[in-house]
C-alpha cells in the first residue's frame, strides 16, 4: 500500500498534465489556452520537486549543530524556482500578444480568428 | 503523515484543476488559477523546496492573477460556447495519461534515498558547498555559484520576456487618443473607491517592502534570493498602483527608471563575470573577488543576487504597468 502511495505524486503529475493539454487543444478561447499551459508547467514542475525530498531529509539549507542531518537534493529546487519567474514572463508576453489579437481581430475565440482570416 | 497532507493537497490541486477547465467564466478561471498556484506552493514546501515554495506562492498568488485579471480586462471575461474536436482531444489526453501512468510503475518511491537521482550529482553539491561557497543555503550556492551561468541566461530570458510586452504594448494602438486614467484598466479595476483594502493595504505595503529585502539579503541563509524578492516587490508596488491609482505608482517609480532597473540589472550580473576575468578567474568565478576565495564568493553571490533583483523588478512592473496603461473595453 504505502509503495503505491510513494506514486501518487507522479499519477498526479500526468493527470494535470493531461488536464492542461486538454485546454490548450480542446479550447477555442486564446486565454484558457494559456491558463491551460500554465498547469501544464505547473505539472512539469511538480515531477521535478517530487524527485528532490529523501526519505527523513529536511531542505537543503546548513543549520547549526545538525551534522548528521539528511538534506534533501536541492538540484530540482535550483532548476524549478527559475523556471517560474521565466514562466511568468513568457506568460505576460503570451498574455500581451492575445491583447492585440483582440485590438486586430475584434475577438479572441481561435475559431473566430480563422474565420476572420479566410475571409 | 506528511504524505498525506501532501496526498490531499496534490487531490485538491487536480480538483482545482478540473475546475479551471470546466468554468466559462475567465474571471473565475483566473481566480482558480491563483487557488491552484498556492496549493502547490503549499506542496512544494512539504516536499522540501522551500525556495520554490517561496517563488510559486509570490509569483502565482501574486503577480500572475493580476496579469490574468489585467489582459481580461482588455479582451473578454467570458469564453464562448464551442470547442473543437473535444471527442479527439479527450480521447488522445485519456491515452497519453494511460500511458504516462502505467510508466510511472517504474519510477523510484517518493522520498527513496537509492533513488538515481540522490546518488550522483546531488550529494556532491551538498558535500563541497561549505568547503568551496560555505553558505547555508545550498539552493542559492548551485544557483548563483555553481551554476551561475544558467541563472545569468534566465535572467536575460526575463529581461527579453519583458522587452517583449514593452514592444507588444508600450505605445498605444495607432489613432487611438491619450487615455484618461479612468479608461484604463488600473482606473476602472483599482480598488480607489473601497475603504477596507485601502486602509489595510496602506499599513502592509511597507511590510512587504521590508519583506522583500530581508528575502534579497538573507538568501544565503534561508529561502529566499533576488527572483523571490523581485516578485515581492513588484507585488507590493502593483498593489500600491491598485490602491493609489497608476499615477501616483508611476510618480514613485518612473516608468523610465524601471526600463533602466532592468537593464542594469542584468548588465550588473553579466559585468561581475566579465570583472572576474579581469582579476585572472574564469567568467562568473567569484572566487577571485576577495582576497580569499570563501569571501569572494559571498560578495559574488551578493552581487549577482541583487543584479537579478533589479531586473525582475523593473520587468514585473513595467508588464503591470504596459497593461495597466491599455485602453479598457
Amino acid at each position: 500500500m504505502m509503495d503505491l502511495l510513494g506514486l501518487y505524486n507522479y499519477w498526479v503529475f500526468a493527470i494535470l498534465l493531461m488536464i492542461g493539454f486538454y485546454a490548450v487543444t480542446a479550447k477555442q478561447n486564446l486565454i484558457k489556452k494559456l491558463i491551460g499551459l500554465s498547469i501544464f508547467q505547473s505539472a512539469v514542475f511538480l515531477l521535478y520537486i517530487t524527485i528532490g525530498p529523501v526519505e527523513g531529509g529536511t531542505a537543503p539549507i546548513f543549520h547549526e549543530g545538525a551534522a548528521r542531518q539528511v538534506y534533501s537534493n536541492p538540484l530540482p529546487s535550483v532548476l524549478i524556482l527559475t523556471a517560474i519567474v521565466v514562466g511568468i514572463s513568457t506568460l505576460a508576453l503570451g498574455l500581451a500578444i492575445i491583447v492585440r489579437i483582440k485590438e486586430a481581430y475584434g475577438s479572441v475565440e481561435e475559431n473566430e480568428i480563422r474565420e476572420i482570416d479566410r475571409q | 503523515m506528511t504524505v498525506f497532507i501532501i496526498i490531499f493537497l496534490l487531490t485538491l490541486l487536480v480538483i482545482t484543476a478540473l475546475a479551471i477547465v470546466q468554468t466559462s467564466n475567465l474571471f473565475a478561471a483566473a481566480m482558480l488559477a491563483g487557488i491552484f498556484s498556492l496549493i502547490s506552493a503549499m506542496t512544494f514546501f512539504l516536499l522540501d523546496a522551500a525556495d520554490v515554495a517561496l517563488t510559486e506562492a509570490a509569483v502565482g498568488a501574486g503577480i500572475s492573477t493580476v496579469l490574468f485579471l489585467g489582459a481580461l480586462a482588455l479582451t473578454a471575461d467570458h469564453e464562448r460556447a464551442g470547442t473543437a474536436g473535444r471527442l479527439i482531444a479527450l480521447v488522445v489526453v485519456t491515452a497519453i495519461a494511460a500511458v504516462l501512468i502505467y510508466t510511472t510503475f517504474d519510477m523510484p518511491r517518493l522520498g527513496d534515498p537509492n533513488a538515481p537521482s540522490q546518488l550522483h550529482v546531488a550529494p556532491w553539491y551538498l558535500e563541497k558547498t561549505p568547503e568551496y561557497i560555505d553558505v547555508p543555503n545550498v539552493v542559492t550556492a548551485v544557483l548563483a555559484s555553481f551554476r551561475g551561468y544558467d541563472t545569468l541566461g534566465e535572467t536575460f530570458v526575463v529581461f527579453t520576456a519583458g522587452i517583449g510586452v514593452l514592444f507588444l504594448l508600450g505605445k498605444a494602438p495607432v489613432g487611438q487618443p491619450k487615455l484618461s486614467p479612468a479608461m484604463t484598466f488600473a482606473g476602472k479595476a483599482g480598488l480607489r473607491h473601497y475603504q477596507i483594502p485601502r486602509v489595510v493595504g496602506r499599513l502592509l505595503i511597507p511590510f512587504i517592502l521590508l519583506f522583500a529585502l530581508y528575502v534579497q539579503f538573507h538568501g544565503d541563509y534561508g529561502p529566499g534570493g533576488g527572483f523571490q524578492a523581485g516578485v515581492i516587490v513588484a507585488a507590493s508596488i502593483v498593489l500600491f498602483a491598485l490602491l493609489e491609482g497608476e499615477e501616483r505608482a508611476l510618480q514613485a517609480l518612473p516608468a523610465g527608471l524601471l526600463k533602466l532597473l532592468a537593464a542594469a540589472g542584468a548588465l550588473l550580473y553579466g559585468f561581475t563575470g566579465v570583472a572576474c576575468m579581469l582579476l585572472g578567474g574564469e567568467f562568473l568565478n567569484y572566487s577571485v573577488l576577495a582576497h580569499d576565495p570563501v569571501h569572494g564568493q559571498h560578495y559574488g553571490i551578493l552581487i549577482i543576487e541583487a543584479g537579478v533583483g533589479f531586473t525582475v523588478t523593473g520587468v514585473l512592473i513595467s508588464i503591470f504597468h504596459s497593461f495597466a496603461a491599455r485602453g479598457a473595453k
